[in-house]
């Protein structure tokens, strides 16, 4: 019957195609895990393109760090780790650094000098958050805002705080779905001095007042949980002003010609950068080392800012920071480290918040359903 | 269909009304897009009403009134707003002279019953309208996404070009985007290779188990036909958490032959029912036929019942293989970065760049299953023709 011997053909060709691709693990492979989008796009071009040309190793794309923590506990119970190298922000490393996750580094005996001698810890002084924790860039999370929805003779907004002017600027907000960033920012505008934040935060009182600033602007809020939602919102004209990654707002305004502008002041500072996780066998650790080695030296740091305007974690790759890669604009003005774009800069407590998160968590959800 | 009922005039009292009720109802939805709902509703009422009582007795003529209702609210609209708005106010004109003079001549009337009352009629056609109001529930998010894929931006966004129906608000850049980018191709190449073979295994296993399952003497046949499609039973989460660590024990975790078996699983039970089916017609008086005649179990098996059953195993693989592909829960578990197929690349696309391409991609994906799911119908129908000229 023709039918039946059709059927047995194919089935007899998807069968080869499919032991074809029975691969084992390749010995020269080594899975990244990042943020995706942009983000991975930079790193792509700014880390792994050379690296891969320059070693023949190939370097295999996941795009999980949003679930980095969750997926390492799992596969550290299953006692598989798939994942060689790992993208995840400051608090997110101090966390797995605590549970054994991540591996702790001698900074200065696996990254290389800064071109001058300065050893790696110094390069990249403070920004190194944790033991585990080998940084990479220093993004803002801060506040776009439409510049066609801004009311007639009001001054455009260029603060964080103008979030909450609902009368001056009224319109719909977007403010990230966690609680980092909105509970410092609500106290800092509601009066409280910024040394003094983070001990404010500490009480029962003092997170009652974070939430009474919040309940003003609540109804109004679009809570996002992905970077990419505010630049939507604000293409859309949905939001009259949101905060997210300053990256973002960057590609938002300069690569897609949108009418959106930035509120700079009281930017929140933070760090991302690579964490190793612990239980790779021999070869996969040497593999990653010589990697790190490469793509966190004071170049290929700088060679990032070509491609997304987040700052370089080095202090000597500052001055390397050249233009865009495409558009050929300069990139140190939109970089959020750049002293002309803010007065005044708020600097993430990861610490505070590694421990503090959960409970904080749980509150501003719960505050949220209410 | 030939008409119930003779059919006469209504009285202005009665066609007037209704059509300002319509009326006000578009002018809500014009008036809300304005800002104002309430003056909508009342100028839409009022207008429509006037307009209704113009058409009905000042003219006669019903052929040129209608196209010239039309013309002027195409018109209204352009003035109003463009073209867009010109094109939907030449719809509204259409189906306000059709409305109008549907009542005013009592058409409606025509194709029911004679002895129907006059709640019994409006019934007769609410019950059409909100049948129509949900097949638009359900089919409006899909229909979005095709325009908005042909986006000349990089936002979901309707552009005010592209409700101008300007050229340049459009591009087939997304379209471009997806077939020259190597993460989607890469993508599409792992669901490619990923689908047929889970669809073969899901075949081969669940026609066998359905052939097995409907023979009489199987000791425990409900338990055991509970337990294989207990896949689409349990929530996928939970599915696919169990087979995450089930796998990474055994070294299945991150492989192809692991996605390949965890979406086998997965499709097994559309195979079983529907092969189960598709025997429940099947006369088991020809197996023993064939058997009389020498033929072996397998030759039986491959001249006799499959050529029979094969509708249903073709339909129960096209469900397996959509299955497949679809499939973005099981897949994030079980594979790894290497194994990403396309519904993981449009999550991850999702979360971290609110990109067209994904719209673009999922408006391939629709037309595929829309001609997968012809293949099904066809494949019915053809069974019910096997069926009904097989001896009974």
């Amino acid at each position: 019957m023709k039918l039946t011997k059709t059927l047995l053909a194919s089935t007899a060709l998807t069968v080869a195609a499919g032991m074809a691709n029975a691969d084992g693990h390749m010995a020269n492979e080594m899975t990244i895990v990042s943020w995706g989008g942009a983000y991975s796009n930079s790193q792509q071009k700014a880390y792994h393109d050379p690296y891969m040309a320059a070693t023949g190793i190939s370097i295999i794309n996941d795009e999980s760090s949003p679930e980095a923590v969750a997926k390492l506990r799992a596969m550290n119970e299953a006692g598989n780790i798939t994942w060689d190298l790992v993208d995840v922000e400051a608090a997110d490393a101090i966390r797995l650094c605590d549970e054994g996750l991540a591996m702790e580094i001698d900074h200065d005996e696996v990254l290389a000098p800064a071109p001058d001698g300065t050893p790696a810890s110094d390069d990249f002084g403070d920004t190194i958050a944790s033991d585990c924790f080998i940084p990479q860039i220093v993004f803002s999370t801060t506040f776009g805002y439409r510049t066609d929805m801004v009311p007639e003779g009001a001054e455009p907004p260029t603060s964080a705080c103008d979030v909450f002017e609902i009368e001056k600027y009224p319109g719909k907000r977007a403010l990230n779905k966690r609680p980092i960033a909105n509970m410092e920012w609500a106290l800092l505008c509601d009066g409280v001095a910024y040394e003094d934040v983070y001990d404010v935060l500490e009480t029962e009182e003092g997170q009652a007042r974070a939430f009474a600033k919040l309940d003003t602007i609540k109804d109004q809020t679009i809570w996002w949980s992905a970077g990419a939602e505010t630049p939507q919102l604000l293409a859309d004209g949905e939001i009259f002003m949101g905060s997210t990654f300053n990256g973002r707002l960057f590609s938002v305004i300069a690569e897609q010609g949108q009418p959106v502008g930035m509120a700079w002041d009281w930017q929140m500072f933070d760090l991302d950068g690579w964490i190793v996780p612990t239980g790779l066998s021999d070869d996969r650790l040497a593999r990653v080392m010589d990697y790190l080695k490469v793509s966190t030296d004071t170049q290929r740091l700088a060679d990032q800012a070509k491609y997304i305007s987040y700052g370089p974690a080095r202090a000597s790759s500052a001055p390397l920071v050249g233009q865009h890669a495409e558009l050929g604009i300069d990139m140190a003005p939109h970089m959020p480290t750049d002293p002309n774009n803010a007065e005044n800069t708020f600097v993430n407590n990861y610490e505070w918040w590694a421990d503090y998160r959960d409970d904080l968590d749980a509150k501003f959800q719960a505050w949220l359903t209410q | 269909m030939a008409a119930l009922t003779p059919i006469s005039r209504t009285p202005v009292s009665f066609y007037v009304p209704m059509v300002a009720a319509a009326g006000a109802f578009a002018g809500l939805l014009v008036g809300t897009a304005q800002g104002s709902s309430f003056i909508g509703i009342v100028v839409g009422a009022l207008l429509m009403g006037a307009l209704a009582f113009a058409m009905t007795q000042l003219v006669t003529a019903e052929k040129p009134v209608r196209w010239a209702l039309t013309l002027l609210l195409a018109v209204a609209g352009f003035a109003m707003a463009g073209l867009a708005a010109g094109i939907i106010g030449a719809l509204f004109g259409w189906f306000f002279g059709w409305f109008t003079f549907w009542l005013f001549e009592g058409r409606y009337r025509a194709y029911v019953a004679p002895y129907l009352t006059a709640g019994q009629v409006l019934w007769h056609y609410t019950f059409r309208v909100i049948c129509g109001a949900i097949l638009v529930f359900l089919i409006t998010p899909i229909l979005v996404v095709m325009p908005l894929s042909f986006n000349a931006q990089d936002f979901f966004t309707f552009t005010p070009e592209m409700l101008r129906f300007d050229p340049a608000g459009y591009s087939l850049k997304h379209y471009e985007d997806f077939f020259t980018n190597s993460d989607w191709q890469g993508a599409l190449a792992n669901s490619v290779k990923i689908a047929p073979m889970a669809t073969l295994l899901s075949v081969s296993f669940g026609t066998l188990a359905a052939i097995g399952l409907s023979q009489q003497h199987v000791p425990f046949r409900r338990a055991i036909m509970a337990i294989l499609i207990s896949p689409m039973i349990v929530p996928l989460i939970i599915s696919a958490a169990g087979m995450y660590f089930f796998y990474s024990r055994i070294g299945l975790q991150g492989t192809y032959m692991g996605v390949v078996l965890a979406h086998a699983a997965l499709g097994i039970p559309f195979v079983i029912i529907t092969v189960t089916a598709t025997l429940v017609g099947f006369d088991n008086s020809l197996t023993r036929a064939a058997a009389n005649m020498g033929a072996g179990p397998v030759t039986t098996f491959f001249r006799v019942q499959m050529p029979l059953i094969l509708p249903g195993v073709i339909s129960g693989g096209l469900f397996a293989f959509i299955t497949s592909f679809d499939e973005v829960v099981v897949v994030l578990f079980v594979g790894s970065a290497g194994q990403k197929t396309l519904p993981w690349q449009m999550f991850t696309g999702l979360r971290e760049q609110i990109s067209p391409t994904i719209l673009a991609v999922a408006t391939i994906l629709v037309i595929i299953s829309i001609a997968l799911l012809t293949v099904v119908e066809l494949l019915r129908r053809r069974s019910e023709r096997l069926r009904g000229m097989s001896p009974a």
